[in-house]
This record gives structure tokens, sequence and C-alpha cells, in this order.
């Protein structure tokens, strides 16, 4: 099948290619453009580890074609951090909560979280549940995932954290 | 997993898109959001050799109100449904359904024409339409038509649209400004498609119902209207006599298959409970 041109703009930077139509977004950016940083874990939708930004949406990208994101602009995990390598607020708050154990879902709950504090700067624990409720994770159980985004979300904002009272 | 190779087209109006599905025939297939289609070109149980990305088809997006009716195009996504505020003060019910439709991540891309077009019983929207009496706007080489969402489902994946028609709006009468409305949905997990789910829209004068609609998810191989259970309630004041009738009455037109998300009878039973409950918290929703 005839392959298509392809333009899009990953993590601020220009990237043009030839695809196959069936090829899926997840394969060019890891296999493509050797960002591998977005994983593939259950590859049906469900679980969310290749969660990347698409035009401001947060989309699983093992279900969408390449094809598709011609024009668009991907942020992945690998754009997260400022160019000089300082950790984005919610990286850095994964890494103080403990948000993560085996790290597989890191990349697609930290990319997807992004998404949900630009919706809602100051969500609340039941709205960032609601909100991360398309990604799996299979160890920490969610509570320090959750933490973690109630804590960048007030580094975001400027605003100390504050544990809510018991 | 790899889906087989296909030819990909990207029109930018429905004249395009209808042309080029009348050209390409039965091995094309229309895309919309992608998110029941392409789950199963990666299984390899859809092998479209073209595929008609309506994307960048501008008409097909937005929502819009002229005088009675909302008009809602198809390509609008489930998440763009649940953040219009003309939805969310015209036609509640589509925003509560909308939430409880997969994921965050599925409801950026899918489209409420997707989920009402393809047929799948255990898609939430058809039996919400139904209880709404929305119809569909539809165009193929032969033209435009309108069908009736309650005419539209013949069976599992099989629907009153014709080879290479695409759907491309769905018109909705606004329901009264006073109106109840519940959409209630048994599910094991987020992203679960119904065990048994069902829609209400009610009306009320004092404590009588005045009118009452009722739509059914999941439960067999088309989503329902249940007319007779609507029949049941009108007039009544929703005492429990009158909701045990109207559940009895909404359970004998079930016929769900027995899954892993529970034995028939089960699944049966749960659209009586999912009914019983739509009624009750509609109701409060127009408290006498």
């Amino acid at each position: 099948m005839a392959e298509v041109e392809v333009t899009l703009k990953v993590n601020g930077k220009t990237v043009e290619a030839k695809v196959e139509p069936r090829l899926l977004l997840v394969h060019f950016l890891r296999e493509h453009l050797s960002l591998t940083g977005t994983h593939i874990g259950c590859d049906t939708t469900h679980c969310g580890a290749c969660t990347v930004d698409l035009d401001g949406k947060s989309v699983k990208s093992c279900t969408v074609f390449a094809v598709q994101a011609n024009g668009a602009e991907v942020l992945t995990i690998e754009g997260m951090a400022a160019p000089d390598g300082a950790l984005h607020a919610l990286q850095h708050a994964f890494r103080e909560t403990h948000a993560l154990q085996c790290g597989f879902c890191t990349p697609g709950m930290i990319v997807r979280a992004s998404r949900l504090l630009k919706e809602n700067n100051n969500p609340t624990e039941e709205e960032i549940r609601f909100g991360i409720s398309g990604n799996l994770c299979r160890c920490t159980g969610y509570q320090n995932i959750v933490t973690a985004i109630l804590h960048a979300a007030a580094a975001l904002r400027d605003t100390p954290y504050q544990e809510a009272a018991e | 997993m790899i889906p087989a190779s296909f030819t990909y087209h990207r029109p930018t109006s429905v004249p395009q898109a209808v042309a080029l599905l009348a050209e390409l025939g039965d091995e094309a297939r229309p895309l919309a959001g992608g998110h029941s289609l392409i789950p199963m070109m990666k299984l390899r149980l859809a092998l479209p050799t073209h595929l008609v990305d309506l994307a960048a088809v501008s008409d097909l997006r937005g929502v819009r109100q002229q005088g009675g009716e909302i008009t809602i195009g198809a390509m609008t996504t489930q998440h763009e449904l649940i953040g219009s505020e003309l939805i969310g003060t015209q036609l509640p019910i589509l925003r509560e359904t909308a939430l409880l439709i997969a994921d965050p991540q599925v409801r950026y891309l899918g489209t409420l024409g997707g989920n009402v077009a393809n047929g799948d019983p255990g898609n939430d929207m058809p039996a919400v339409m139904m209880c709404l009496d929305a119809s569909y706007a539809v165009a193929g080489s032969r033209g435009e038509r309108r069908i009736g969402a309650r005419e539209f489902y013949h069976g599992a994946y099989f629907t009153a649209l014709e080879p290479g028609e695409i759907l491309t709006a769905i018109h909705l009468p606004v329901p009264p400004e006073r109106h109840g409305y519940a959409y209630e949905k048994l599910k094991r997990k987020v992203g679960d498609y119904a065990t048994a789910a069902a829609a209400v829209v009610i009306t009320r004068d004092g404590a009588q119902v005045t009118g009452c609609s009722i739509g059914l998810t999941n439960v067999a191989e088309t989503p329902l209207w249940a007319e007779e259970a609507g029949r049941i309630v009108v007039g009544s004041t929703l005492d429990p006599a009158t909701v045990k009738r109207a559940t009895a009455a909404a359970e004998a037109i079930t016929a769900p298959a027995s899954d892993n998300r529970g034995p028939a009878s089960y699944r049966t039973r749960m659209a009586g409970v999912m009914l019983a409950r739509a009624l009750e918290r509609a109701a409060a929703r127009v408290a006498a």
C-alpha cells in the first residue's frame, strides 16, 4: 500500500516521514523516532501506558494511526522536562512522593496528568481519580499517584501543598 | 498487534466522502474516532482495504439549536459533548451518559456519530437516542434521508444504514425545560460495557407523571425502547406497585446473552433494577 507523507510536531520539533497508513502512532514514536518513553502495555485501548498528548487531547497512541496525527502537535514524556533537563513539576512530584514502583505506567500517567492539570489547575482527589481512570497502575494502588498530582497541582499554582485535614 | 494494510483517504466534505465510499465499494469503511474500528482492525476482525477518515470534514462537527431541535454533528466527540454548555442545560442526560462511556482518553476521540452508527449493542448512546426520540441524518450517493433512532437498530452491528451511507448528524427534540432524567449503568469497572443500563426522561405535573420514555442498553441484540414500560408509568405517582409493573414490562422485552457479565437471567433482572433506580432519580430531579 502506498506510503503517506506526514508532518508532525513532536515535543516541539518538526518531524517529516513517509509511513504506511497502518502504522500506529505509538510505533511511529517508538520505532521511527526512537522515543521509547511511551510504553505499549495492553495494546487494546485499556491500560493507558501509551498515552500521549495530541493537539491538546490525551490519547492512547496504540489506537491512533500516525496518518491521523498528520499536522498535529504531539507531546510525549520526553517533552515534559525543560530543555535544560529541569524536571516538570509532575515528574518532580512523582519522584518526591514515591508515586511509582515498576514505573511502566508512569510516562502515560504523567502525560495524562499534565493535560488534566491544564484543564483543571486545582482538582479534588476525586476529580484526579476520575481524570486518570483511563490509566492503569498494577503496583501502587494509586494512592501516591494521586498525592503526586495534588502536589504538582499545588506547585504549578505556586501554593504549598497541604494535606487534607483528617 | 498490527492491522492489515489499507489505503488512507481524508476527504474534506460530505459529498467527497460519500463519492469516495461509493467508488471504493464494500472494501471501504468510514473512520470516525476509530475507537471501535481500530481495535477490530488490530485483531484483524475488520479488514477494510480503504479507510475514509472523516476527521477533516468540518461540517460534521459542532452542536447547535434551532427552535425546538438540537443538532449534533456526527463527529462531535464525547469530550466535546461533556463540555458543551448547550447540552449541559438542554439535554443533560447526554452529558450524564457520556461521562459513563469508556475513559477520558477514549472520550477525547470517540464520537457520538460513531457510537450510535456502529450498531454495537454495548454502546450507551443508542438507547438514550431511542429514549429521546432522536433521528439520524444520513447521506449517501442517492441523497440524504432521516431515520428515527427507534427504527435504526435491526440487530447486533446491523442497522438501517445502507452500504456507502454515512451518518452526518443527530437531531434531537429538546425536552421540556422542567424534565427529569437519569442514565443508570451497571458496569464492573471503568471502561466496561454495561451489564445492563436504563435511560429515563420524565415530566410531571405535581406528583403525577405526565410523560415517560425509557431506553435499555446491552440487554438484547439491539438497544431497546421500552414503550410499554413508559406507558405504565404515565398517569401514576410512581408508587411502588406501578414501578414494579413497569420494571416487569421492561424486563419482559429483554433477551440478553449470558456472558462474563453474568447469566442472562441476572442481566434481565439488572435491567429492571437499573430502570427502578433511573425512575427514582429522574423523578427526584423534577420534584413534585
